[in-house]
């Protein structure tokens, strides 16, 4: 009881700090802003904490937070050979070969109208579609280690990639193409220095979105299939076995590879569009 | 209209490509079958052929490439095959008056639209309150939106197990509500997004004017900025539409359920029969594409009723 009153003013108590510093003149400073919503997540982990031991919720059916963190700082070597194999292997590069494919594809169609407007509606459509189910047919094809996984990324990550690319390569008006005519450039210099970098915004837009992408089909392929290491796999067999803390660790690791693979796609594009109004403000 | 001609051109330069894959991805097993039938292949039997390219193995048997077109359990079926396959499952299943038995995808299309229509609902629901929480407190919006954020590079598929786990032993009987659970996180946060953008689109001059027509907080919320962030919200509606489906064939693959379209794909994968999950795949790309339409027409009549520009 004394778990489930504790953690009930540790939340009373933080959102009322929380309050006052939105509202007061610090608001802005970057130190607040990052200290607000550290405060909401680290509330929302003694919650859990408090409910979980104040209502003796088994630990085999959710597991507490202090119990997950144990685990994952006793696992790390198994947690980081999943790692290499979901990840490095198989997410990562199944989405450097969709992305630089989706890229070189956008480019060559860009410069037929005709198949820009006819790929554009099927890709965009195409975008939106369950296409992790094609999983267990690329498992089929290529086998159950990460040549399969990598596979699944590709298809998943080719098509929001391509879509935006083309939307981007679009954004460009006469006025600015004709100066470029001006200069006398032509097609090349015109898409490397006019039309690549101001389609940046959108490319990344799409990398972004592909990123979680890459994750999902990663992790979904290897519940078909996989060599004995994986995080797909050690979430299925450890539901399995009961080991929900192991589970659970795993899926603390998939959220950090997940924000960190999203914050540095983030970071690379704040670099590469610095010149976009809506950094500039 | 005027992207039709070259939609359908894209399209039948797909299918082309599709229907000419076949051949080399289907010719070791089509091979493989031959021999056994007792012809005579070139190299012999399937061990030594996998050191040959498929390339070659289409030149030195010509006269069996056909068979790879016809084959029960292909590696990559015909347009035709899978066609068939989805008619069979589909309208032949009504005409015999068996539309709702479980060897129907209608019947599976419906347990899975109902999931993500729940999910739909459930999802798109939080992202109004979320917006609203966001637009009008400043304090939820500060420590709420980075975690919205947050939650999307989350791979789901990771939850999606214990989510059934958890729902099982909380007392929640089948998977309806755990698929609905994982469409509803996945369909929430564009809706979250655009309504928060919507909510703040009306101009300060606008807010202006409702201010010296002395309207409540209230009022203002009803007449100004929840009409002006509808175009928002539906545009939303569809990549949420899309994403909640999803979401529910995320949930029914790693999970074991027995009904559903992601379930047959999964059962398909299990029993070895490719044309089931060919055809569930396509099924679940013609609900998706029946779903996106049926938002988009809530749209335009919506719009046009409201008095906005098309």
């Amino acid at each position: 009881m004394t778990w489930l009153i504790g953690a009930l003013f540790f939340w009373l108590a933080a959102w009322a700090l929380n309050t006052r510093l939105a509202n007061s003149r610090l608001s802005t400073t970057l130190a607040v802003r990052t200290f607000i919503p550290v405060l909401f997540g680290l509330t929302l982990l003694v919650l859990w904490e408090g409910l979980v031991r104040g209502l003796g919720v088994s630990q085999v059916i959710l597991p507490a937070p202090s119990l997950i963190a144990k685990t994952f700082v006793g696992s790390t070597d198994i947690l980081w050979v999943d790692v290499v194999q979901t990840v490095f292997k198989g997410a990562l590069r199944g989405f450097a070969i969709g992305a630089l494919a989706a890229f070189a594809v956008a480019i060559l169609i860009d410069r037929s109208a005709f198949l820009t407007r006819g790929l554009l509606p099927i890709g965009n459509f195409v975008a939106a579609l369950p296409i992790v189910g094609i999983a267990p047919i690329l498992v089929n094809w290529f086998g159950f280690d990460w040549q399969s996984k990598a596979a699944v990324v590709v298809v998943m990550v080719f098509f929001p990639i391509l879509v935006n690319t083309v939307q981007g390569l679009r954004e460009t008006d006469a006025m600015q193409r004709d100066l470029m005519r001006t200069y006398a450039a032509g097609y090349f210099q015109t898409l490397l220095k006019l039309r690549l970098p101001a389609a940046m915004p959108f490319v990344f837009n799409g990398l972004k979105i592909a990123t979680t992408l890459a994750l999902i089909g990663a992790i979904v392929a290897e519940y078909f299939g996989s060599p004995t290491r994986g995080m797909g796999f050690r979430i299925s067999t450890g539901v399995g076995s009961l080991d929900i803390d192991l589970v659970w660790a795993e899926i603390a690791v998939s959220a950090l590879v997940g924000s960190a693979f999203y914050g540095l796609v983030a970071l690379l594009e704040l670099r590469v569009t610095f010149w976009h109004p809506s950094r500039r403000s | 209209m005027r992207n039709a001609i070259p939609v359908l051109t894209v399209l039948v330069v797909l299918v082309g490509l599709w229907w000419a894959a076949v051949a080399p991805m289907n010719i070791r097993p089509a091979l493989d079958l031959a021999e056994r039938g007792g012809a005579v292949i070139v190299p012999e039997g399937s061990v030594q052929r996998r050191e040959v390219s498929v390339w070659t193995l289409m030149l030195k048997n010509s006269s069996h490439v056909s068979a790879g077109y016809d084959l029960k359990r292909p590696r990559l079926p015909t347009p035709a095959q899978v066609g068939q396959e989805i008619w069979k499952t589909t309208g032949a299943m009504v005409l015999k008056g068996r539309t709702w038995s479980k060897r129907s995808l209608i019947y599976h299309s419906w347990i899975t639209l109902q999931s993500t229509l729940w999910g739909f609902l459930l999802g798109t629901s939080l992202g109004i309150l979320g917006a609203v929480a966001i637009t009008y407190s400043r304090v939820t919006s500060m420590s709420l939106m980075p975690w919205a954020i947050i939650s999307q590079t989350i791979p789901i598929v990771a939850l999606a197990p214990m989510i059934i786990v958890v729902a099982n032993q909380v007392g929640v009987e089948g998977r309806g509500v755990p698929k609905a659970i994982i469409s509803a996180y996945l369909c929430y946060f564009p809706v979250l997004v655009s309504m928060v953008k919507g909510l703040n689109s009306p101009k300060p001059a606008e807010l202006d004017l409702l201010k010296t027509y002395n309207a409540s907080g209230t009022q203002s919320f009803w007449k100004l900025r929840l009409p002006a962030s509808l175009p928002y919200f539906f545009t939303s509606l569809k990549v949420g539409v899309a994403a909640a489906l999803v979401g529910t064939i995320v949930g029914e693959l790693p999970t074991g359920a027995i009904s559903g379209l992601g379930a047959r794909i999964l059962i398909g994968d299990q029993f070895g029969t490719p044309l089931a999950i060919w055809s569930a795949l396509f099924l679940a790309a013609i609900l998706a594409g029946l779903l996106v339409t049926f938002v988009d027409t809530m749209q335009r009549v919506t719009l046009r009723k409201m008095g906005f520009r098309a």
